[in-house]
């Protein structure tokens, strides 16, 4: 959001970058570029396209609603692990080194192991998928995710007929993530899904975000990203992934069941205790302007109702 | 205060008696008024944060819950320094905690909700937390209204008794403050210490004056 937009007469000379200057630029980089892919050997790297994931494929499953800044998505977020303020993880976790880093796979499936995070993810084609992302607190934004279907990581490990949840466990590591020196949540960070749910072709498994790899603060290395419910939901930094006969906690339902629920599908009309969820402020749009209306399952209704068929929502929400 | 030399020279010369007095309640004016300059300065330099409506929600709230702090400090403040002047500014901080209040209600009234009566109606009567803030902003208003010079003359002794409300008023916009949190309550947790102690100065004057009586 800007206030001040500057006109171009605002626009002093001197802001103003000459031609031979910019030529000269463009010049230099040019041959660093060179330079980089003589390093790279065969590598398709140059400095232009220095993003992570440069080819990605297009998902059908994308909003075309406006993208929240990289900078709104990196400097505002909720990630207790690096501090309770909404501006505390770009700040706290700016040290924090995801490399290395190994997933385990453990409970009801026939193949369990401990996994290199490399290793655990080559088998499945990165794609982009544009979705919105909504806060319980009130807050939405449209987030441009990098990751592949976690459909497609459970199969791989093959679930037994016991398997009727998932369960994802977050790093628990007071030195890394300084946050967790103080007890505001219980410690690990943990959220599930149920099977269906983990199954449906919207749940992601993201890696990166705009292109590139996750930001720390976004929940590098790995997180996941279900997009018809709170966001809360989206546990990050995933260290273990659970297969469970029975519903696992959820972080945010063990302090406050009466506030937030297993489910926590978007829902307009479930009011949060304590305020409405009727409406969200879409980070980006001007203050003064008015909030957007909460879709029904953060407007993923056509892919996911079904799941929800005969259940009654206020109960289960 | 006002010993300064008349004939000192220097730039002491230029103020004719440096008028403590007379200067320190339009400098403690400009201090109340900083928090909300500093917000508009944000607003015109794009420095309000990402969520520059939350932002400006909750940077009133706080300022309206430091000046009724504020405004209960004038007492134990002047029992301590043994400064009387101080007595002066208190209206001025009281009328401040209501300014600050009305700002984040009005926030409140358009960013959160956009002017849907329908809506905040709902907000008040189903929501603690906004019934309470609410709650507050109505009892601040015969606060505000009785507070000029002939209101205090007419009232008399009422006066005293009616602007005792300021403790409820003040404990009722902490608990506000506690039920809007969500997990890390260290911020509310000190503010609520600093009004228990302001109240518990009010409690040992209280005991001590009875103390007085019965001897």
């Amino acid at each position: 959001m800007s206030i001040i937009i500057k006109k171009p007469d605002d626009i002093r000379p001197s802001e103003i970058t000459s031609q031979t200057v910019y030529n000269d630029r463009r010049e230099f980089l040019k041959k660093m570029g060179l330079a980089a892919t003589a390093i790279a050997g065969a590598g398709h790297l140059s400095l232009a396209e220095a993003k992570a994931y440069p080819n990605l494929v297009k998902s059908k499953f994308s909003t075309t609603d406006k993208l929240t800044s990289l900078d709104d998505v990196k400097g505002y977020n909720n990630f207790y692990e690096f501090g309770t303020g909404k501006y505390d993880p770009a700040k706290n976790a700016k040290n924090f080194n995801p490399k290395p880093w190994s997933i385990a796979v453990e409970g009801e499936c026939e193949k369990p192991g401990v996994f290199d995070l490399e290793d655990f993810i080559k088998p499945y084609a990165l794609e982009e998928r544009i979705y919105r992302f909504r806060c319980v607190e009130g807050w939405s934004m449209v987030i441009p995710w990098v990751g592949f279907p976690l459909a497609d990581m459970i199969k791989k490990f093959k679930p037994t007929s016991k398997a009727k949840y998932v369960e994802f466990v977050t790093l628990y590591d007071t030195k890394r993530m300084p946050g967790q020196v103080l007890k505001v949540l219980p410690w690990p960070y943990t959220e599930g899904l149920r099977m269906d749910e983990a199954m449906n072709p919207l749940t992601l498994m993201a890696v990166g975000l705009y292109g590139d790899t996750l930001p720390n603060q976004n929940g590098a290395p790995i997180r996941l990203v279900v997009p018809w419910k709170y966001g809360f939901k989206n546990i990050k930094s995933i260290v273990k992934i659970r297969f469970t006969e029975h519903e696992p906690t959820s972080t945010w339902h063990d302090i406050g069941p009466k506030e937030y629920g297993f489910y926590s599908n978007v829902n307009p009309d479930v009011d949060h205790p304590r305020w409405s969820q009727k409406t969200e402020r879409r980070i980006g749009d001007a203050f003064w302007a008015p909030k957007h209306k909460t879709q029904k399952f953060n407007g993923y209704a056509e892919q996911v109702a079904h799941l929800y068929k005969g259940m009654d929502l206020k109960k289960y929400f | 205060m006002e010993s300064v030399n008349q004939n000192s020279a220097g730039i002491f010369a230029i103020i004719p008696v440096m008028n403590v007095n007379k200067l320190l309640k339009p400098v403690v004016f400009i201090l109340c008024l900083l928090p909300l300059l500093f917000l508009i300065w944000q607003g015109f330099n794009n420095a309000l944060g990402v969520n520059p409506a939350e932002t400006i929600l909750d940077t009133m709230g706080n300022w309206a819950i430091y000046m009724l702090l504020i405004t209960l400090t004038v007492t134990p403040f002047r029992k301590l320094t043994g400064w009387g002047g101080v007595i002066r500014l208190r209206r001025m901080f009281g009328l401040f905690a209501f300014f600050y209040v009305c700002l984040h209600l009005l926030s409140y009234v358009w960013f959160d909700q956009y002017f849907d009566w329908n809506e905040i109606l709902k907000d008040i009567i189903k929501r603690p937390f906004i019934t309470l803030g609410f709650a507050t902003f109505l009892l601040l208003i015969p606060l505000v209204i009785t507070s000029t010079n002939k209101m205090m003359v007419r009232l008399k002794k009422n006066w005293k008794v009616l602007h005792q409300l300021v403790y409820p008023i003040s404990i009722m916009a902490v608990v506000h403050f506690f039920l809007m949190t969500r997990a890390d309550f260290r911020h509310p947790v000190i503010i609520a210490s600093l009004l228990s102690l302001l109240l518990a100065y009010r409690l040992f004057v209280y005991f001590q004056k009875q103390q007085k009586i019965k001897a």
